[in-house]
């Protein structure tokens, strides 16, 4: 079963097509990768699926259910969650109150309960910090930094910390937009580790953007290549890696980048 | 030298006060301010109400201004609401005090509401030019609706009243005034620990990644206007029954300008910043008529030559503070704490 559905999406802007009519299946209780050139469009059709870009062609299916219309909050609410290629964590806050966040979703306490914290909205805030303390600071290896403003934590840590705040969120979806991109050799082990933790023990779906081929190779179940804003190959590993298509994409174009990438997957990042 | 516990539950971890040592100090400061009144000249006592009012008010501003980041030049509006809401039920209705405060602030907030809605499309300057505009038409509504504010005369009003007693004397007005604004101060505590708070400072810090956390934008500002009217509305409200007489002239553009400056002079987004500020911002002009009255026996035209002069050193302190030191005196105060912490190991 397909617990995402992209059918036919085309988003442009002004004269520059990010996306064209690119259609994906994300199968459930997998690990579902996105791979293609700098500029492919692979960030924007994340954007389109949080509800940030209005795609002007096609539709998005959640659940079996379209997303047309719905607001970024909304979505998020129906399970999907993600973090960003550039960071995007509360910088002054904690660490700890930056996961919180993740589970506002699940919280009720309104205005009045907030003001008095008494009661329900007390016993709602202990259960809540028991369960990140238990579920994802134990399990993302984070204890000693939860006191910590996120802005002085070094940015491995702070890719993890934005992890943590996705999974407060208990999402079915889980979208990562370059989740070991600017790690070491040694951070990008750990990511994968509870990438596949995430899907295994969790059951949460991951959809994921990444350009370290070596990573993306050894977890995903499911593959697709996204060129300029296209669609050209779609399968598991060993197919995507064969296919011509994909080849002639890193290979032919002038990106000096993603060639190097391409050429030497297990690259420690400089 | 203060020793850090080791934190032995949540419950305790998340408490205000982590430590004996704080919990020792705010003792402290809640029994300074019962015994304030006891030994405070009437002057003092009027300065204490005044502060309190502004306290108050300013954590209101606070809380939308520094914890959600947008910025508001209606806070006097939204006090004058709140002055008028208690003047007119006070004089129409002779409820008591707990019920026309309460009114105060839920009028306040319900104007503060319709005031916000712009703030989904509007940020930074132009939402204070909005708030500015919404501000200059309350104080139109105060000066022409006559057969309910008065007019330019305003509405004068019987002292605050709760079961016989009534709330006369400076003194008597300090025991109702700082004990809301202690209570002002702890709700707003307490919301920045949990869920609504959060959801406050992640829209002032980040709103994309706010709504991807299914925070929606709108209606979260929208709550943080009308908690921050609210404030400002009790703040009003008290105000009235503290001057016992309110015209439009009682809440001038100015008055906005000068919240604005205590939120930002203290420290946005702190709440004791916020205290801080407002005391400075009462106090500060005082002290420098104070300061005039005391050079007059030995330059005889002093007040002559001070009097324009205040509001420029008073500006020239604000701006003085802006420059050196823009975290505001919350930050000095955390400094000056922080020495006493480490002190006889580093200082
Ligand atoms: N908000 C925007 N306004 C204008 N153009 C945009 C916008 N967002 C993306 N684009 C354009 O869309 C194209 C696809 O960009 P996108 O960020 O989706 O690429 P990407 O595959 O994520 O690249 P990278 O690997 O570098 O992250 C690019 O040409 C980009 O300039
Ligand atoms: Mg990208």
């Amino acid at each position: 079963m397909n617990i995402l559905e992209i059918d036919q999406l085309s988003l442009s802007f002004g004269g520059v097509k990010a996306l064209e009519d690119v259609s994906l299946r994300v199968p459930k209780d997998t690990i579902t990768t996105i791979i293609g050139p700098n500029g492919a469009g692979k960030t924007s059709l994340f954007n389109c699926i949080s509800g940030f870009y209005k795609p002007q062609q096609g539709r998005i299916t959640y659940q079996g259910k379209p997303l047309d219309g719905l607001r970024p909050p909304k979505r998020a609410g129906l399970g999907l969650a993600r973090t960003f290629q550039n960071i995007a964590l509360f910088r002054g806050m904690t660490v700890l109150d930056n996961i919180k966040l993740g589970a506002h979703v699940h919280m009720k306490t309104g205005l009045l309960g907030s003001l008095v914290y008494f009661g329900r909205a007390r016993r709602e805030e202990m259960a809540v910090r028991e369960e990140v303390e238990r579920r994802i600071i134990d399990f993302l290896e984070i204890d000693h930094i939860r006191r910590q403003p996120v802005a002085n934590l070094p940015y491995g840590l702070q890719k993890r910390v934005e992890l943590a705040r996705a999974l407060a969120m208990k999402p079915e979806v889980l979208m990562l937009d370059e989740p070991v991109a600017g790690m070491n050799r040694e951070e990008k082990e750990d990511m994968a580790r509870f990438i596949l933790d995430i899907r295994e023990e969790w059951g949460i779906t991951i959809l994921m953007v990444e350009h370290d081929m070596g990573m993306v190779m050894d977890i995903s179940d499911h593959i697709a290549v996204l060129n300029f804003g296209k669609v050209i190959a779609e399968g598991d590993p060993g197919t995507v890696q064969k296919n011509p298509d994909v080849i002639k994409a890193y290979l032919g174009n002038s990106d000096i980048e993603s060639l190097r990438r391409k050429l030497n997957p297990n690259r420690e990042a400089a | 030298m203060r020793i850090g516990d080791a934190k032995q539950t949540y419950v305790a971890d998340e408490a205000i006060w982590t430590t004996s040592t704080q919990k020792f100090w705010f003792s402290i400061l809640l029994l300074g301010l019962l015994i304030f009144p006891l030994l405070a000249n009437s002057y003092l006592l009027y300065l204490g109400c005044l502060v309190g009012i502004a306290v108050i008010s300013t954590t209101g501003l606070n809380i939308l201004t520094g914890f959600t980041g947008l910025i508001s030049l209606g806070q006097a509006g939204f006090m004058g609401v709140g002055a008028y809401t208690v003047a007119w039920l006070s004089t129409n209705t002779g409820l008591p005090f707990p019920i026309t405060l309460l009114l105060a602030g839920l009028m306040a907030a319900a104007v503060g509401f319709l005031v916000g809605l712009p703030s989904l499309r509007v940020k930074g300057l132009y939402l204070a030019i909005a708030t500015l505009a919404a501000s200059v038409f309350l104080h139109f509504i105060f000066a022409e609706w006559e057969s309910v504010t008065g007019g330019m005369e305003g509405l004068s009003l019987e002292p605050a009243h709760l079961f016989g007693v009534t709330f006369r004397s400076d003194f008597a007005m300090y025991f109702l005034i700082v004990p809301l604004a202690v209570l002002a101060v702890l709700a707003a505590r307490n919301l920045f620990r949990t869920r609504i708070g959060r959801a406050f400072i992640a829209i002032r810090d980040r709103d994309i990644s706010a709504e991807i956390l299914g925070i929606p934008l709108l209606r979260y500002k929208l709550m943080s206007f009308a908690l921050s009217s609210f404030y400002a509305g009790v703040a009003g409200g008290l105000f009235a029954y503290f001057y016992r007489v309110v015209t439009p002239e009682s809440f001038p553009l100015t008055m906005s300008i000068f919240y604005l400056a205590a939120v930002i002079v203290g420290g946005m987004g702190n709440l004791l910043g916020g205290i801080l500020g407002a005391a400075f911002m009462t106090l500060v002009p005082e002290a420098l008529k104070l300061l005039t009255a005391a050079l007059t026996p030995f330059f005889p035209n002093a007040p002559v030559f001070m009097s324009p002069m205040l509001e420029i050193i008073f500006g020239a302190l604000i701006v003085g503070f802006l420059i050196f030191e823009p975290h505001g005196l919350a930050e000095i105060w955390r400094r000056v704490r922080r020495f006493f912490h480490l002190w006889p190991f580093r200082s």
